[in-house]
């Protein structure tokens, strides 16, 4: 579902990010990626979500090649991507539920079709009850579920997530993690970019792919082979 | 209401102070275009009265033959231009004086000799009578040789249209400066409300909203802008008219379609002004 093949990004200002990065991921499947800050985990999801073309080889998501895409492609492919970040990125003059509908009303879903799916995507975050707060009326651990049900309000195929409990604490981190996980086990595979290594430990069994300046220097995929 | 509506007139709430500028902007603009609308159209409709009158009278010397003036007078009338020739003999001539001029008719009554020279009276036909179409009829005239004089008023049609001429540059040129500075003030009121909303616009790319719908609310913002900023100058101009036309001159207004040519102009403006700034801007987030 996802492949990159040989995949390089440099920077004009910052140089080479990615050095031929290869690795597939499947649908269903759940993955870590990992390493050091500024190893490439970011660089990695913005270019699966085509945020930015590779400037060597290639990405392909769901039938959609880096090298091909057209503008008003990407947009449709990123409605089959649900992207999680460390900052949650909410509107702050929004409610939960407003934040959910927002994604579907972009994309132009009814709005009899919006308020039933924000009903069940905050009640499958755990936020039923905290649907008319505001994103700063809400702990960080609430924000981040908030995050997570608009990430899913499209359904997506997979969920990227950019250190998702790297503004939480331990408690509340876990609850994401287990979030995350209930997600996958109804068939959405999940990336998931971190370097909290004790969330990786406490996960026996889950693939890791581990980068190093740029390049993939690890995956526990490849290793069991 | 679809969302590019709803925050399109949000965007008048939101910022007020500017959208009003960018209004006010496009209002003198289109005002200042209204103004010299009203006196091209009057300059106009003066110069359309005035030439359904245009007549171009040729005098014909008394030894002209009778054979060679009534074959000129059918070439004449053949003029593709010409509605119609008349032939003013020097009796008709005399008489016609003597019943115009009345305060002269002791001076008609006492002379032996009839001073008045025969003349053809060329009427022309609607549509050519334009400057241009008439000195080419009176040369064309002029050039018979039994011909002395050709007469068309010639000054003042020259100086009615120069009139129409200055006042139609000064409209695009004025108009043209006010809608420059308008389409930049729009462009500047665009640019804040693109960066005012940079976090909406950037989860509306992430949840994969497409370009155009991300770029509607802001044309519709300069759409709006424009068409409320000419309805503002087609009320200011109206009003002036008002004043105007009653006090110091009878004018004419304006013809609905140039109205609607006004309301078209801002609203574009508006939308076109958007639409570069646009652009450019979201490129930036």
């Amino acid at each position: 579902m996802i492949r990159l093949s040989h995949v390089c990004m440099e920077y004009p200002r910052t140089g080479l990010a990615l050095d031929d990065v290869t690795f597939m991921l499947k649908k269903g499947e759940f993955c870590f990626l990992t390493g050091h800050s500024g190893a490439g985990k970011s660089t990695v999801l913005r270019l699966i979500h085509m945020a930015e073309r590779p400037t060597g080889g290639e990405v392909r998501v769901s039938g959609y090649s880096s090298t091909r895409i057209r503008e008003k492609d990407v947009a449709m492919l990123r409605r089959k991507i649900g992207y999680i970040f460390q900052d949650f990125r909410l509107l702050a003059n929004r409610t939960a539920a407003e934040n959910v509908a927002f994604a579907l009303e972009v994309t132009g879903a009814r709005s009899n079709v919006i308020r039933s799916k924000v009903a069940r995507l905050l009640g499958h975050v755990g936020l039923a009850s905290k649907a008319e707060a505001l994103p700063g009326e809400l702990s960080g651990g609430e924000q981040q579920r908030v995050a997570v049900a608009r990430a899913l309000a499209h359904e997506p195929l997979v969920l990227l997530a950019d250190e998702p409990t790297g503004n939480l604490d331990e408690r509340a981190s876990w609850g994401i993690f287990e979030l995350f996980r209930g997600i996958n086990a109804s068939g959405t595979a999940v990336l998931l970019a971190t370097h909290d290594l004790d969330l990786v430990r406490k996960s026996p069994g889950v693939r890791l792919l581990e980068l190093d300046h740029g390049r993939l220097v690890y995956d526990s995929a490849a290793v069991a082979a | 209401m679809p969302y590019a509506l709803r925050e399109a007139l949000a965007a008048f709430r939101r910022s007020p102070a500017l959208t009003g500028l960018s209004c006010a902007m496009i209002a003198l603009s289109l005002f200042i275009v209204g103004l010299f609308g009203i006196v091209a159209y009057n300059i106009r409709r003066t110069i359309e009265r005035v030439e359904s009158r245009v007549e171009v009278v040729a005098y014909l010397r008394d030894d002209a033959s009778p054979n060679a003036v009534e074959l000129a007078q059918r070439e004449i009338a053949a003029f593709p231009e010409v509605q119609r020739v008349y032939y003013v003999s020097r009796d008709e001539a005399l008489e016609l004086a003597r019943r115009d001029l009345v305060e002269f008719r002791a001076v008609f009554d006492d002379l032996d000799v009839n001073p008045l020279p025969a003349s053809f009276e060329v009427r022309l036909r609607p549509g050519q009578r334009g400057a241009d179409a008439v000195k080419a009829v009176a040369r064309r005239i002029g050039s018979y040789p039994f011909v002395e004089d050709v007469r068309f008023g010639s000054e003042w049609l020259d100086k009615v249209f120069l009139l129409r001429r200055v006042a139609g540059a000064a409209t695009l040129l004025l108009g043209g400066a006010f809608a420059v500075v308008a389409a930049l003030i729009i462009a500047t009121a665009v640019r804040m409300a693109v960066f005012a909303r940079k976090d909406e616009i950037a989860v509306m790319r992430l949840v994969g909203a497409t370009e155009s719908f991300v770029r509607r609310p802001f044309l519709l913002e300069g759409l709006f802008t424009g068409l409320a900023g000419s309805i503002l100058a087609l009320v200011a101009t109206y009003g002036l008219f008002r004043v105007l036309s009653g006090a110091v001159v009878q004018l004419e207004w304006i013809p609905a379609t140039w109205l609607a040519l006004g309301l078209a102009v801002g609203a574009f403006l508006g939308f076109a002004a958007s639409a570069l700034a646009v652009r450019r801007h979201l490129r930036e987030i």
